[in-house]
């Protein structure tokens, strides 16, 4: 028996960041910039999107993660707004998230020359989605205030790798024991340059800046360059 | 689940290192700031090998402590300590904020790590009659 060993030296990410790398190369070549939007199920994603959509000023297309089910692609198509489905059920149960190799797998289905700006709902989960690129230019994150002041502190991860933290159903905040000050000094612990949002996607209070932030992803430059130095 | 799918990405490395040798063992170096749970992926990782040339190895952790840098001031520190044995089992939340200034925003000097560091493989016998695969 001859047994010998190898030196890999490699993440175990690397072969989804390769992929990744990939689907934004393609959607560089179509000019159009990617948002991940991530959260814990039902902190209202869905409902944020429905009520930012209409009215955004840019050609706007999301790619919707689920484990099951056209549930929130149905929504979002009710807007008129072109919607691809992407189920993550892989014989496992569903997996949790999205990874490059998805969302490569469904480029073919997403009408890139007839929009601007695409955003990807990825699957409700506060620890996969982080781990996993998909080649977007911008990454967000929805947190309810039913969801707790201390979920920076136990989702670090995903707190710090989002550069728009929203903080959605504030119309409840009358009825709940949450410490908004205590979760907004949580955030600024771990991740002091996100950016903050205070919106109710229910009534519509504060929706204008998340529509605002959108659509001025929609007009960056590719990020190519300047955020990810190891692409070159 | 986390650890699921983490680990079918540390087999498909691992394979593609060993060019259709059967992998014995992987090394690995795992950040404590990854959130991952050694024995959930140690179990997933069985699981996902299954049917592979990883069917049966040995996942070797090297868990490293996590070391964060004060943008502002450069103090270091862990930010979850881990505690000491006559303290029991329960964390304190992690500290990313700066013990010594305050300041926010630290950057991860260590405990990121997600690296596979090596593999031990077995060559298959040349000329083994009925060997299983």
């Amino acid at each position: 028996m001859h047994r010998a060993k190898i030196k890999v030296t490699e993440d175990a990410l690397d072969a989804n960041t390769t992929i990744a790398h990939a689907n934004r190369a393609d959607f560089d070549r179509a000019s159009v910039r990617v948002v991940n939007l991530m959260s814990a199920p039902g902190a209202g994603k869905t409902t944020l999107l429905e009520a930012a959509l209409p009215e955004i000023r840019a050609r706007v297309g999301v790619l919707e993660g689920d484990v099951q089910g056209s549930l929130d692609a149905d929504r979002i198509a009710a807007l008129h707004v072109p919607v691809t489905q992407l189920n993550t059920d892989n014989g496992f149960g569903g997996d949790c998230h999205l990874d490059a190799n998805m969302v490569r797998a469904a480029l073919p289905d997403i009408p890139l020359d007839e929009i601007d700006l695409l955003v990807v709902e990825n699957v409700g989960n506060l620890v996969c989605p982080a781990e996993f690129r998909i080649g977007e230019d911008a990454k967000a994150m929805v947190c309810s205030v039913t969801e707790g002041e201390d979920k920076p502190l136990k989702y670090p991860l995903m707190f710090r790798i989002c550069e728009l933290v929203v903080v959605n159903k504030i119309d409840l905040l009358e009825h709940l024991d949450f410490d908004l000050d205590k979760f907004l000094h949580n955030v600024e612990a771990v991740n002091p340059d996100a950016e903050r949002m205070l919106l109710s996607a229910r009534t519509g209070e504060g929706v204008g800046a998340f529509r605002d932030w959108l659509a001025g992803v929609a007009e960056r430059e590719s990020s190519v360059a300047v955020a990810d130095p190891d692409l070159s | 689940m986390h650890e699921l799918s983490l680990s079918s990405a540390i087999v498909e490395t691992a394979l593609r290192h060993a060019e259709g040798q059967s992998v014995r063992s992987v090394q690995m170096r795992v950040g404590r700031l990854r959130q991952v749970v050694p024995d959930s992926l140690a179990f997933y990782f069985e699981v996902v090998s299954r049917d592979t040339g990883c069917d049966g190895a040995k996942l070797e952790l090297e868990l490293i402590d996590a070391l964060l840098r004060c943008a502002a001031c450069a103090e270091e520190w862990d930010p979850a300590p881990r505690p000491a044995e006559d303290e029991g089992d329960l964390l304190p939340p992690p500290r990313f904020r700066c013990p010594s200034c305050g300041a926010g925003g630290a950057e991860v000097a260590r405990g990121e790590e997600f690296e596979i560091e090596s593999i031990v493989v077995e060559e298959d016998a040349p000329a083994a009659q009925g060997a299983a695969s």
